[in-house]
């Protein structure tokens, strides 16, 4: 279990991260969700104690990570896949770690196999892996101890889409043996494909929080008429936001069914009408994180499908 | 990588982890650190592969008659005391400037016995690099001077001088690293400071301290001569600017900076 209390972190006079507070609870797998340098892996760098926040406090099973006698065992850290000696053997790296933490040496050829690295892979020195190969074995050594929590920040980052779905089930399967997993991304479809709870970070604040079927509904409703003039018109006078989306659609902030009953009591004719759902996230996660986005004007411009080319 | 489910778990003593991995599990791991890497390794087979023409090079060049121990060891002690201090510099450094440091403290998060661990390794390193050397001279004297009067004698006392002479150096070496915390600057510093120091302790108006905070002057003769009393005494007092203040600076910094990336 892993909980964060206002924990608020200044770094070069400027405050990286401001009053984030957030639990991750057993059998959860919380995404943890913002652009590049929005404070992501400040905020878990505090988690383990590699760096202290000004304010605040930030707990493992109800206590400071650093009182945690022997922490490798409990939980399973990867902040960042390329911090490895490039003149060290994959498998050596693992080994090390092993040793430090008082695992028999046979856990490391399990990981190995798990993650996908074979003896080859094994053998050679980590300066020679590819991106995706270090990321394996990243995640290999934050399951090392066989921890009972997990700390991933940006495990897909360098992983081929077929490592990606990989990735996933490796994560739900360790959340249904009661594991707790907080991972972050910069992009959406990584983490809306794995979370259950997600939370989205912009500018050192947490902006939004809840489980994916809460942020979802908040997400509104896609909606597609053949007359869009006077549908536009109707949302208007009814005061709500609205987007454009792919033309000849709108994203709408609201409920389906309010949309459905000004349409009816407006006499337009809908030839689509459903949930807005991942499209819907993309707009919020795009308004939260992008600077002066937050305010969008109604009928706004169109929806934008790259997120990455907007955090970059 | 043909299924994703996790292996089941491996209770091979559960209480390992709620219990503090011991410091000489702490040290050992130190030790397997600084040789399992392609720097470390060379480093360390450079340094015997250096003492071991040292050695015969003195004994070709030199005059048979000094080819006692004592002149031997002077000379083949040199390239480690050298080169140990660099490997104390990575000791400390390849934390921030490979990034492991990223899993050594996120592993053992009280960052002080981080530091403890490495300072037992290195003296255990240079324990062992001066077993290694001492064999090599006693090997070289034995074959180059058979008979030669005094050729052993103050064996013990010269080993035991040497042993301080190498375990400082590479303390200094681990002091300085953590002073700076990026290899380059480190090594750089090592090697300049103290000559720099010698070249303005040679000013007259520093002639009364220059022999108690030099390093370089009051720490060499420990392999060649039994040190008096005084000599000691330089060697303290050089050794308390050299080695023990830049270790506490050090560890003040690595215990309250950020480990980032």
């Amino acid at each position: 279990m892993i909980e964060a209390q206002a924990i608020t972190k200044q770094l070069g006079g400027r405050a990286v991260v401001s009053d984030v507070s957030f639990r991750c609870e057993p059998g959860t797998i919380t995404g943890f969700l913002g652009p590049n340098g929005a404070g992501k892996s400040t905020t878990m760098r505090m988690l383990v104690g590699l760096s202290e926040p000004d304010r605040g406090e930030a707990t493992i099973f109800g206590g400071r990570y650093r009182d945690l006698p022997n922490p490798g065992r409990r939980v399973g850290v990867l902040l960042d896949a390329s911090a490895q000696h490039p003149g060290r053997r994959g498998r050596e790296a693992l080994a090390v770690s092993a040793h430090m933490m008082g695992v028999p040496a046979k856990r490391v050829s399990t990981l190995l196999e798990l993650v996908g690295l074979d003896e080859t892979a094994g053998r050679r020195r980590v300066g020679k892996y590819s991106l995706g190969m270090r990321q394996r074995l990243g995640l290999a050594h934050a399951l090392l101890g066989d921890p009972e929590v997990l700390i991933l920040d940006e495990p897909a980052n360098g992983l081929d889409p077929e490592g990606m779905r990989w990735m996933r089930e490796l994560l739900r399967s360790f959340a249904e043996r009661g594991g707790t997993v907080l991972l972050s991304s910069h992009l959406l479809a990584e983490v809306e494909a794995v979370a259950d709870r997600m939370m989205i970070i912009g500018d050192g604040r947490i902006q939004v929080q809840g489980t994916r079927a809460e942020l979802l509904t908040e997400a509104g409703t896609i909606v597609e008429a053949a007359d869009l003039a006077t549908l536009d018109a109707v949302f208007h006078r009814a005061g709500l936001t609205t987007h454009a989306v792919d033309g000849d659609r709108r994203l709408v902030e609201a409920e389906p069914e309010v949309v459905a009953r000004l349409a009816l009591a407006n006499d337009v004719v809908l030839r689509r009408l459903a949930p807005a759902e991942s499209a819907g996230l993309e707009r919020l996660f795009f308004d939260l994180t992008t600077p002066g986005g937050s305010a969008p004007s109604p009928n706004a411009d169109s929806i934008h499908p790259e997120l990455t080319g907007a955090t970059a | 990588m043909s299924t994703a489910t996790l292996p089941a778990p491996m209770r091979v003593g559960i209480t390992g982890a709620h219990r503090r991995p011991a410091l000489g599990r702490l040290v050992a791991v130190e030790l397997r650190k600084m040789v399992d890497t392609r720097a470390g390794f060379w480093l360390l087979v450079a340094t015997i592969a250096i003492t071991l023409v040292a050695v015969i090079v003195r004994l070709i060049v030199g005059d048979a008659a000094d080819h006692t121990f004592a002149s031997v060891l002077y000379v083949g002690v040199r390239p480690a005391a050298f080169l140990l201090p660099v490997a104390g510099i990575l000791l400390v450094t390849s934390e921030w400037s490979q990034r492991t440091g990223m899993i050594t403290f996120a592993l053992v998060p009280v960052r002080s016995r981080v530091l403890g661990a490495k300072l037992l390794a290195s003296i255990v390193l240079s324990v062992a690099m001066l077993l290694a050397v001492v064999t090599i001279v006693a090997a070289a004297v034995l074959v180059a001077s058979p008979g030669v009067d005094g050729t052993w004698s103050d064996i013990v006392p010269l080993i035991g001088q040497s042993a301080v002479y190498l375990v400082s150096g590479m303390i200094v070496g681990v002091a300085f690293g953590a002073v700076l915390l990026a290899s380059t600057p480190a090594i750089v510093a090592l090697y300049t400071l103290p000559t720099a120091w010698t070249a303005v302790a040679s000013l007259s108006f520093f002639a009364d301290v220059a022999p108690w905070l030099d390093a370089g002057r009051a720490l060499d003769p420990l392999s060649l001569e039994i040190f008096s009393a005084t000599q000691w005494a330089h060697a303290g007092t050089a050794l308390a600017l050299w080695m023990v203040v830049p270790l506490l600076i050090g560890l003040w910094r690595i215990t309250r900076r950020e480990i980032a990336a």
